[in-house]
């Protein structure tokens, strides 16, 4: 299946790591991706808090630029990684179908260019959707070589794939499963923790820290709390915020977190047996290292396991307690 | 132009037909909020803010534009959604938000804000796609942490040292192909949008 990539502002750099191991992903499933030629920002949170339709002009050369891409003959499907670019793509495309008004002044605009774009002509995607839902858990498992055994993830959604879903996903807006799924899949022991869709503070680092800091201090907290040895983000914006600010937060809430924040890509990538630097690790300020040592040959004796009787002469096996430090207060 | 756009030049509108108008997309059902509170408890950043959505959109079906323009709340708000998925109208509260972020900036009264600095970061952040085509992090921290927090600046040429020794951050921006394209998109855009979807446009 071929469909058209649209990566972004933040994988050309920031997210790099993203970049570089959905393309390791994609390959190792057979998933054909074509860059839209020529794509430009989707103007983030910023551009509709200066100008509302120049705002959509700017996502909608985008979409227009991707309905010309001759795909699959049929309909063409453009899959953004971003959780943000997704959100624009599929937000404009959603209020162009909705608002005949906004479609015809977006199309004048358009028209300046030499461009034009017909609502519903392309289908926006994120990343995480077309691995779930299209090729799907099954063929995902066939892939992996070496499983995560050992390694407890959080899965972390954030806000804008599950929420306000003009796409229609098939996952819930508040407590979606998707991706705990996936991770399921890889052989990783996935935590339960109450705050995978909450906001990481966006833009919010550079407006108000005090805000922006206590927000992401809530989400590691949470982690650590469930003594997650790795936070698990499909979004750039998350991953700079949790990753690059944790150094930060503990200075300014005195706390010690040492939580590594990966992308599913990257977790997906090691599970296919790809080595670390093809997927990008030590990119990341928080040392992922340390937690992906953790990683056993073996499925580790989880409690459901552990009811069940040990074979005979089995050694007792080390508690998975110890390994975890909780991180922090 | 739309009906209530070009009613607006005829007769007065009510502030909330004014907010309405200015905001595109479809119905935004504002009229209709139960004052349920739903937006305010769902939100992350509520505690921050000086009027809770709610609180805003009773304050606009009130008129009170003056108090609703100065508040910090819309500058608070970090889209992340919750408050729409939540509301049982349906309201389109996130984009109501960034009408009336436009709306501020617009008549200036985001000044008196708490958070002041908010519009500067978008308008830099849009002055680089607008000359490039793509964003550029290195010159939008420089160019506007500089301006607002120097003391700060320090602290953020840490984080930009440590985001080059990475590898994620470029010193250069880059620059689409098309870019008079899309400047030509822009412009066009930005003629059409005076006198719909922006308040108090019409020409
Ligand atoms: S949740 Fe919706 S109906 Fe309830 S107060 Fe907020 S905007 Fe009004
Ligand atoms: S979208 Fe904005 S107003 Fe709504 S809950 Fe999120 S931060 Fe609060």
């Amino acid at each position: 299946m071929k469909y058209g990539y649209y990566p972004g502002c933040s994988l050309e750099k920031n997210a790099r790591a993203y970049h570089e191991s959905a393309l390791v992903v994609a390959k190792r499933l057979g998933i054909e991706f074509e860059e839209t030629p020529d794509w430009n920002c989707c103007g983030a949170t910023e551009y509709f808090a200066i100008n509302a339709l120049a705002g959509y002009a700017l996502v909608g050369r985008n979409l227009a630029l991707a309905a010309r891409q001759k795909l699959n003959g049929q309909g063409n499907q453009l899959v953004a990684p971003c959780s943000a670019c997704f959100l624009n793509l599929s937000k404009t495309d959603h209020y162009m179908a909705e608002s005949p008004e906004l479609a015809e002044k977006v199309n004048s605009a358009l028209a300046a260019g030499g461009l034009s774009y017909e609502p519903g002509s392309v289908r926006v995607r994120h990343l995480l959707d077309v691995i779930v839902d299209d090729i799907g858990y099954m063929t995902v498992a066939e892939q992996v070589r070496k499983p995560l055994y050992g390694l407890r993830v959080a899965p972390y959604y954030g806000c804008l794939v599950v929420r306000p879903d003009y796409q229609h996903i098939h996952d819930e807006p508040e407590y979606p499963l998707c991706m705990d799924g996936l991770l399921k899949v890889l052989g990783a022991e996935v935590v339960d923790y109450p705050v995978k869709t909450h906001c990481c503070g966006g833009h919010m680092t550079q407006i108000s820290e005090e805000t922006a800091l206590e927000m992401i201090r809530r989400l590691l907290k949470s982690a650590a709390d469930y003594r997650a040895d790795v936070i698990v983000t499909l979004c750039p914006m998350c991953q700079l915020n949790l990753d690059a600010y944790q150094e930060q937060v503990n200075k300014h809430f005195g706390a010690d977190y040492h939580i590594p924040v990966l992308y599913f890509t990257q977790l997906m990538g090691l599970a296919f047996g790809a080595s670390p630097k093809e997927v990008g690790i030590g990119k990341e300020f928080v040392d992922a290292r340390p937690a992906l040592a953790k990683i056993q040959e073996e499925p580790p004796q989880n409690a459901k396991q552990k009811r069940s009787r040990p074979p005979k002469g089995a050694l007792p096996m080390p508690s998975m307690l110890s390994h975890h430090k909780g991180g922090g207060q | 132009m739309n009906a209530l756009t070009r009613a607006s030049r005829a007769s007065p509108q009510t502030f909330m037909q004014e907010v309405v108008a200015a905001t595109p997309g479809g119905d935004t059902h504002l009229e209709l909020c139960l004052q349920c509170g739903t937006c305010g408890g769902s939100c992350p950043s509520g505690r921050d803010m000086e009027h809770t959505p709610r609180q805003l959109f009773a304050m606009i079906a009130a008129g009170m534009r003056d108090e609703v323009l100065k508040s910090n709340t819309p500058w608070y708000c970090v889209s992340c959604y919750y408050c729409m998925v939540r509301c049982p109208q349906e309201i389109h509260i996130t984009d109501i938000m960034y009408t009336l972020k436009r709306m501020a900036i617009k008549e200036g009264y985001y000044q008196e804000s708490t958070a002041a600095d908010a519009p500067d970061f978008s308008e830099t952040f849009i002055d680089f796609v607008e000359n490039y085509g793509r964003s550029f992090e290195l010159g939008l921290a420089t160019r506007y942490h500089l301006k607002h927090h120097p003391l700060s600046a320090i602290k953020m040429a840490g984080f930009g040292l440590g985001m080059l020794a990475r590898g994620r951050m470029d010193l250069r921006p880059t620059k689409i192909q098309n870019i008079d394209q899309l400047q030509a998109i822009l412009t066009k855009a930005k003629e059409l949008s005076n006198g719909s979807f922006e308040p108090g446009g019409a020409s």
